[in-house]
């Protein structure tokens, strides 16, 4: 078997290097088409009718006007009288239309009667919540009692992170088109490999029938995996409508209300201490919604999941709101939000450096070590020796100063990825794999892979992704693109240049094994004057092309991927005490994983992953209202996300280090979102000398938690 | 949005002369800014829409003996960029400048900043402007961080959403409205009013009137606006105050202080206005001023913070204003 491993670091041309994404300009010059870009002769419009009740039986649904307008070519029944729906947004009928405003006029003329059934659509007060609260059951570790007896310090608190949406920039939706037994689906996924399975099991179709296809797509977050109800319907519209391509793409409110969120999280914490800061105890009840289903139970104690003494309990509350779909680490930001604010809260009420504290209990978590390099780190980055003072020891003024830390944690890994890997006899090369970039840059990594190992430029490599008709590649959640592509790609160019190698070794005079592939050349190792050029070489495949695959072993990665990585943010805050308007004035993110293929792009990633905290900490949050169980800022106006002027400095840090780099590639979309809020909050909470529980930490959170120190 | 039909006269005349007198039939179209967004959400469903962005004598700001008239199809960018308006009131400038997004300030208007309808999220939602369920007020006991918390005994609850009303207040301003069968001049306090029921407005405007122009008194003020809101982007003030203080030396002869985003109206704050009478302004003045302005508030259930937000915006007004940073 040929040795697959990583060139060593220093050998390396391209991997590592601070290359701009292959895409950029493309995207920036709206050459870049996405799903919602793509039009064709004769498309038609889909559009649902939607429930104005979070929870209510249909008893009637007629359609036979809305099936008369002129331009309307389908209208579809998706829930029949006697369905129960279970919150406000759920879809109740499809219709397709020669234009959008006529499908939306058809959606309009659809009569439906309801029972309205009463709803809960509010979590945050658990006393409210009645039967829609499960505990889970409590967990015991250790004695608690006898550790919260014997502590120096214990510290009791509550806190909570609301609800928030994914906030696609596109949104859910596609453009799909059944005619006779073939589908042309073009969505816009995470999972261009498994999408069009997932729709063709919908329909009773075999997977084999549905062709998919996408270049670009404006976010997901961890929200567009399945195929979806308008994946769908859109389908049975098209169908209905002799096979016209339809595109449904949701609009703003719904998108905001079914298309997804991120559950929250609320607990009652008790912590317990020496006075040198070990942690002895950890007490908490905790719950949270993620919709009609419940869901989310952040895993607690967050990274010191060896604090010796624990007792834990956890209760899903169902809601009548639209449902959970994975958020960019699922559970982590909700976790050591609940997690670092209460060791925070611990650190100021032993008036010890919260950076000591974490340092101090590294031991509890299952890498110490990076840890506590890490710490100093960010430290370094923030000046955190010089500027942090203890809590609430920001000077006289109205506008205050402070200093957070949080910390994060995350798997990677590599999916399951098949690359083919193509050497044309004319010395061109395909580079085919049924992968996705979100935006992530995993064109730009695969190209570097490919082009590093077959010894040529970027430019010689033509990368195909997007279309399920190529090799496949998992989906892209869970941070796992980056080492299942990476590893599929080194694998099945290796394989390639072997058999290049072994047609071409007669005529260097050598042994295949003899060969290497270095700068534009095929040459006996370390003998470039022993060397064919790529072109020369690929000529003596006469009329064969090699065609090569390779694919990541999830089981034995072999070093060319791992799992595990760690992070620490630090926010610098300032906030107004006489408005409670907090503003950013610096951010620190260090984070290790594992080899960086592309610095650039990682730290990219990590600007990313903290304007998206920032948004969560400062502005968003779903805002249901409890009697008509709506969601009152289902737009882009009150559900509020911050721009370039409230983001502030942010130092994206990679710990790049030899010790990490021979672990192999590990993802970093993650890992690199989940500390923000919790910093943040701290920060604040160092500035103003008193904690706000709750998050976003909007002015009048922010005022309120004033006011209780005061009075 | 429902289908309409359009015109787009070149007089106001010929625009008048379109206009109905029931509310709902014909609307008129300016930037479009929110007029486009209530069409979309069928709050607004017009047969016909008249567009005055075509109308040259609805444009440009010109300064005479009498004061300053801003047409009212001028943009909020042309108003902010322009020299006059610079020197003379930093508060219109501000105001102005606080509506977030170039691209809102590019296309929307004067006219249009004060004939917007409000942004309370019942409304927008579809409960009606008095934000309603089966005849109850969803509001007192509802999602009302960002509504009224002045002049709020109901039926409205909602906040009056134009910054630039606040600031034309409290610079002695009227507008002038024309209708097919004449026209007349509205003092800016009387142009906004608090509705009683879903089928009234939160203007003076009649239906069949179109706003044509803003007029100014040239008078020397120190004025200013402050406001403040979260985020620096795309967003909503959460309170603003403007002031225009008549000087005589260095001490106030008269002051104006005006509320915007705190009531259904922009609110004059007469007890502030009382207390500044004859005080230079100072740090502890401008908060004393602060806290009368706020005296009588009545705030809902969520929204205490906007009374703190309220004081520290008229305190900071009145300090930049008086020291001429605005
Ligand atoms: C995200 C966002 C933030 C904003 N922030 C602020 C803010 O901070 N402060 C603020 O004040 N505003 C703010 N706005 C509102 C914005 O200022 C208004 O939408 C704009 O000024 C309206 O002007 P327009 O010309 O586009 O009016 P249009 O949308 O064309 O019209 C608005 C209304 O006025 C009527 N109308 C317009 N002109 C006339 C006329 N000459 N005679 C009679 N009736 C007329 C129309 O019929 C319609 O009812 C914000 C808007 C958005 C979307």
């Amino acid at each position: 078997m040929p040795n697959y491993s990583w060139p060593p670091m220093e050998k390396r041309r391209l991997m590592g290097k601070r290359l701009e994404r292959l895409d950029g300009l493309a995207k920036s010059t709206g050459r870049a088409k996405y799903a919602s870009d793509f039009n064709a002769p004769g498309m038609l419009f889909g559009e649902f009718l939607t429930c104005p009740h979070a929870h209510a039986r249909v008893t009637s649904i007629d359609i036979s006007e809305a099936e008369k307008l002129p331009g309307v070519t389908a209208v579809r029944i998706i829930a029949k009288p006697g369905t129960e729906i279970q919150w406000a947004g759920a879809e109740l009928a499809s219709v397709a239309a020669t234009s959008e405003d006529i499908a939306r006029d058809a959606v309009r003329k659809i009569k439906v009667g309801y029972e309205v059934l009463p709803h809960l659509v509010k979590e945050d007060d658990i006393s409210k919540a009645g039967t829609r609260a499960k505990a889970a059951g409590e967990t015991v570790t250790g004695d608690l009692e006898k550790a919260f007896q014997e502590a120096d310090v214990t510290h009791e608190g509550n806190y909570g992170i609301p609800v928030i949406t994914h906030c696609c920039l596109e949104p859910h939706g596609q453009v799909i088109e059944w005619k006779g037994k073939e589908i042309n689906y073009r969505p816009s996924t995470q999972n261009v490999t498994g999408v069009g399975g997932d729709l063709a099991k919908s329909l009773q179709l075999p997977a084999t029938d549905v062709h998919v296809k996408m270049d670009y797509i404006g976010g997901g977050f961890g929200s567009k995996f399945a195929a979806d109800l308008w994946g769908v319907e859109s389908a049975h519209l098209s169908k209905a409508s002799g096979g016209k391509p339809v595109k449904m793409l949701l609009d703003r409110r719904t998108e905001l209300t079914i298309a997804g969120v991120r559950p929250s999280a609320f607990a009652k914490i008790k912590v317990s201490a020496k006075k040198d800061g070990t942690l002895t105890g950890w007490q908490s009840d905790s719950w949270a919604t993620g919709g009609f289903g419940g869901g989310g139970s952040p895993p607690l104690p967050y990274v010191f999941i060896n604090i010796p003494n624990q007792k834990k309990n956890h209760s899903a509350i169902s809601t009548n709101t639209g449902g959970v779909r994975a958020w960019r680490a699922p559970n982590h930001q909700q976790a050591t939000y609940l997690t670092c604010c209460a060791l925070e809260d611990l650190a100021a009420k032993l008036k010890m450096d919260p950076v000591e504290l974490f340092a101090k209990n590294a031991d509890f978590t299952a890498r110490p070590e990076v840890y506590r390099s890490q710490l100093k780190k960010a430290s370094e980055l923030m000046d955190w020796g010089k500027k942090w003072h203890q809590r609430g020891d920001s000077g006289t003024g109205p506008i205050k100063r402070g200093l957070g830390l949080a910390i994060a944690t995350w798997g990677g890994g590599g999916h399951n990825s098949q690359c083919r890997a193509v050497i044309h006899p004319d010395g061109a090369i395909d580079i085919e794999l049924c992968s996705q970039d979100l935006g992530t840059g995993t064109r730009t990594i695969i190209t570097q892979v490919a082009a590093e190992t077959l010894g040529l430029p970027m430019s010689a490599i033509n990368l195909k992704i997007g279309d399920n008709s190529l090799p496949p590649s998992g989906p892209s959640g869970g941070s796992t693109t980056v080492g299942g592509v990476s590893s599929s790609t080194r694998k099945a160019t290796i394989n390639a240049l072997e058999k290049l190698y072994e047609a071409v070794a007669a005529s260097l005079g050598a042994k295949q094994e003899e060969l290497e592939a270095v700068d534009g050349r095929i040459q006996v190792k370390g003998q470039p004057d022993k060397a064919l050029t790529w072109k020369a070489a690929c000529q003596k495949l006469g009329v064969k092309v090699i065609s090569e695959m390779g694919q990541n072993d999830q089981k034995n990665p072999g070093g060319l991927n791992a799992q595990g990585v760690g992070g620490i943010n630090m926010a610098d805050v300032e906030v107004d005490t006489e408005t409670g308007i907090v503003k950013m004035k610096k951010f620190v993110a260090v984070n290790d994983c594992g080899l960086v293929v592309n610095p650039k792009l990682a730290e990219s990633q990590i600007h990313g992953g903290v304007i998206m905290g920032i948004c969560s900490a400062l502005t968003e949050e779903r805002i249901l209202d409890a009697v008509t169980g709506r969601v009152l800022n289902a737009d882009m106006e009150f559900y509020k996300l911050s721009g370039i002027g409230d983001i502030g400095e942010i130092v994206a840090y990679m710990d790049i280090s030899p010790e990490h780099d021979k672990r192999g590639i590990v993802g970093l979309g993650e890992p690199s979102a989940i500390a923000i809020p919790a910093a943040i909050a701290n920060a604040v909470a160092n500035a103003i000398g008193v904690r706000v529980p709750r998050i976003p930490l909007t002015p009048d959170r922010v005022l309120a938690a004033l006011e209780g120190r005061n009075a | 949005m429902q289908a309409f039909e359009y015109a787009s006269p070149t007089t106001v005349k010929e625009a008048a002369a379109l206009l109905q007198n029931k509310w709902g039939e014909v609307d008129v179209l300016a930037g479009g800014t929110d007029q486009l967004t209530l069409m979309k959400e069928r709050l607004a469903t017009p047969s016909k829409l008249v567009n005055v962005k075509g109308i040259k004598e609805l444009g440009g700001i010109s300064a005479g003996k009498a004061g300053f008239r801003i047409g009212a199809a001028v943009t909020l960018d042309e108003l902010m960029e322009n020299a006059e308006v610079r020197k003379n009131y930093p508060s219109l400038v501000a105001a102005a400048r606080g509506v977030s997004s170039p691209q809102i300030r590019n296309m929307g208007t004067v006219g249009g900043d004060l004939c917007q309808r409000p942004r309370c999220w019942y409304y927008r939602n579809g409960f009606g402007l008095l934000g309603t369920k089966d005849g109850k007020s969803l509001i007192p006991g509802g999602e009302n961080r960002y509504h009224a918390i002045l002049g709020n005994s109901g039926p409205a609850y909602f906040v009056s959403a134009s910054s630039l009303g606040p600031a034309l207040i409290s610079l002695g301003a009227k507008v002038k409205l024309v209708s097919a069968s004449g026209s007349r001049e509205v003092a800016a306090d009387k142009f906004f009013v608090t509705p009683q029921n879903e089928n009234s407005r939160e203007i003076a405007l009649l239906p069949n009137e179109l706003l044509t122009e803003i007029l100014i008194p040239r008078e020397a003020t120190k004025n200013a606006t402050y406001e403040l809101r979260q985020k620096e982007a795309l967003d909503w003030p959460l309170v603003s105050a403007s002031v225009a203080l008549k000087m005589k030396g260095s001490t106030v002869a008269s002051a104006r202080v005006v509320l915007g985003h705190v009531a259904p109206t922009p609110w004059a704050a007469s007890q502030a206005e009382q207390l500044l009478a004859g005080k230079s302004i100072t740090e502890s003045v401008a908060e004393e001023a602060g806290k009368a302005a706020l005296a009588s508030a009545t705030p809902l259930s969520q929204n205490a913070y906007k009374v703190q937000l309220a004081r520290v915006a008229v305190k900071r007004a009145l300090l930049a204003a008086a020291s001429g940073r605005a």
